[in-house]
């Protein structure tokens, strides 16, 4: 448990790091993870300068309706974004409708939400999926609900800019339309990643091992950003920042 | 009181919402009307189109596990952390509802077509996906304006019979404070009328101070309106209650089974006396 909640903090500070150069993050209401991340970004270097948390009623700026976020993203207002999916493939095609053929999906999942859009339009769409397994990893969706990549046409400004998951971190190669492993976690290896992987990706031998969390971040995420997340996501609170009764010891 | 608006009893709100209506719903986090909910399954309404704006949760899921929905066109059913929609899930499987796929914005556009009272509005990406491939209203068309070739999605107007959802006040006037909950406006707007069930009725007109009449749905739009304190129950409300999380929970665990989901519905629906 202790080292589940160490792996989940080392994920948002990773993410965190990615965000420094946004100015306008937007997080979904079900993603504890880079919303924690796009808080504790905030605090550390007041970059993002905005983040919006969908569905929150104190973390969500936005006054114009439910609509505003997509007239945002249309107008590149938004500079980040996450994406997961129930399965995930070698071209950053991803699935959110459910396994099996559609319309009669066994399981169905909630459904395709704002993706199919939001992925055209948001610069920097970060895939996270904590699950790394050829069951969420494989070599081809079984339904489309975001295409990652387009053709000439195809009028696009965002696309994906990387893929997490609790073993490794891969950049997407746009040019080659695949993945390339950028780093593995310290609780993984190479050979993990390959054996769990279910499509190709280009990768080093050395690849180098993720960086661990700075300590001054983690402390800052421990100290000054728990309270934020637990007003947003009070049931993830409770899984990282352990005895959230007596606050102050136990850290 | 000059054009005096009468408020209805919940039962006689949701006998006015006919079989086979297209009902526009709001998302989770918007102000569901659980109470017309609750009162629509026990009138046994049929054959439901339900718009779930952009997506919907345990409102779609009881109205599709009690029979009462023939199609669900949304962008998601979710209970975000409580886990997959268990009725929603055997519904799909089975084949037992229609579905309607799309994407969040285009709910949205659809909506927006209809409140200019145009035939479709276009609308960026969404190319080259299976939720393209697989909606049976949406078309791909070249941007007129573009000299070259600049292919765009036409989505056409969505027109619901009914906007129903769930807000803190109205006044004797009909008028509904929504505050910047502008997704019901669209709603609204787009809809044939508004059905809004309220925590509470304001004595003074809500266009009384300009702070207030910011966040309001003028009576024009509104069909009928219900007092349902706390109506939103179990889900949370913008405006004050928060989920009844234990609730939830026990939903999840009886609606595994269609026994459990039976009693469930005996338990907290059916049985329930008609609030005083």
């Amino acid at each position: 448990m202790t080292n589940t909640a160490e792996e989940k903090k080392a994920l948002i500070c990773l993410i965190a790091n990615l965000l420094r150069d946004c100015n306008h993050v937007a997080v979904g209401a079900a993603s504890p993870i880079p919303g924690a991340a796009a808080l504790l970004a905030k605090a550390a270097w007041g970059k993002p300068r905005f983040v919006n948390i969908l569905g929150s009623v104190a973390n969500n700026f936005f006054t114009g309706g439910g609509g505003e976020l997509f007239d945002c993203a249309a107008q590149g207002r938004i500079d980040a974004f996450f994406l997961g999916g129930g399965q995930i493939d070698g071209q950053a095609n991803i699935n959110l409708m459910g396994r099996g053929n559609y319309p009669n999906c066994s399981p169905r999942w909630p459904g395709t939400f704002g993706s199919a859009y939001l992925y055209f339009l948001i610069p920097k769409v970060i895939l996270f999926r904590e699950e790394h397994s050829r069951r969420t990893l494989v070599e081809k969706v079984d339904f489309i609900s975001a295409p990652g990549i387009s053709d000439e046409k195809t009028y696009r400004k965002g696309g994906p800019f990387g893929l997490l998951t609790s073993k490794a971190f891969f950049h997407f190669d746009k040019d080659k339309k695949r993945f390339r492993l950028e780093s593995i976690h310290p609780t993984s290896s190479l050979e993990d990643i390959l054996d769990n992987t279910g499509f190709s990706f280009d990768y080093a031998e050395d690849t180098p091992l993720t960086s661990p969390p700075d300590p001054a971040l983690l402390e800052l995420l421990n100290r000054d950003v728990r309270e934020k997340v637990a007003e947003v996501y009070p049931n993830f609170a409770d899984t990282i920042f352990p005895v959230t009764s007596h606050a102050a010891q136990d850290i | 009181m000059p054009m005096g608006f009468e408020d209805v009893s919940i039962e006689d709100f949701a006998m006015a919402i006919p079989d086979g209506a297209k009902v526009a719903i709001p998302a989770d986090y918007a102000g569901v009307s659980m109470e017309a909910t609750r009162a629509l399954i026990r009138r046994r309404v049929k054959n439901l189109h339900l718009v779930g704006v952009p997506t919907s949760g345990l409102q779609a899921e009881l109205l599709i596990g009690a029979g009462c929905v023939k199609i669900f066109e949304s962008s998601a059913l979710t209970l975000g952390e409580y886990g997959p929609a268990p009725r929603f899930t055997k519904a799909v499987r089975e084949g037992s509802i229609d579905l309607i796929d799309a994407t969040c914005p285009a709910i949205h556009t659809g909506l927006q077509a209809s409140q200019k009272g145009i035939p479709f509005m276009p609308l960026r990406g969404i190319l080259g996906s299976d939720v393209l491939k697989n909606h049976p209203g949406w078309k791909v068309i070249q941007n007129p304006f573009a000299n070259e070739e600049d292919p765009i999605v036409a989505i056409p107007a969505i027109q619901p019979d009914i906007a129903l959802f769930h807000a803190p006040l109205a006044d004797r006037d009909g008028n509904v404070w929504i505050g910047r909950k502008r997704e019901l406006v669209n709603m609204a707007h787009a809809s044939k009328a508004a059905f809004v069930t309220v925590d509470a009725i304001s004595e003074t007109s809500l266009f009384e101070t300009e702070e207030k009449a910011a966040g309001v749905l003028p009576a024009l739009y509104v069909g009928k309106v219900s007092v349902a304190p706390n109506g939103s129950w179990p889900l949370p409300f913008w405006n004050g209650a928060e989920v009844d999380d234990a609730h939830m929970r026990r939903y999840m665990d009886m609606a595994k089974s269609d026994e459990g989901f039976q009693d469930y519905l005996n338990e907290f629906i059916l049985q329930e006396t008609v609030p005083a």
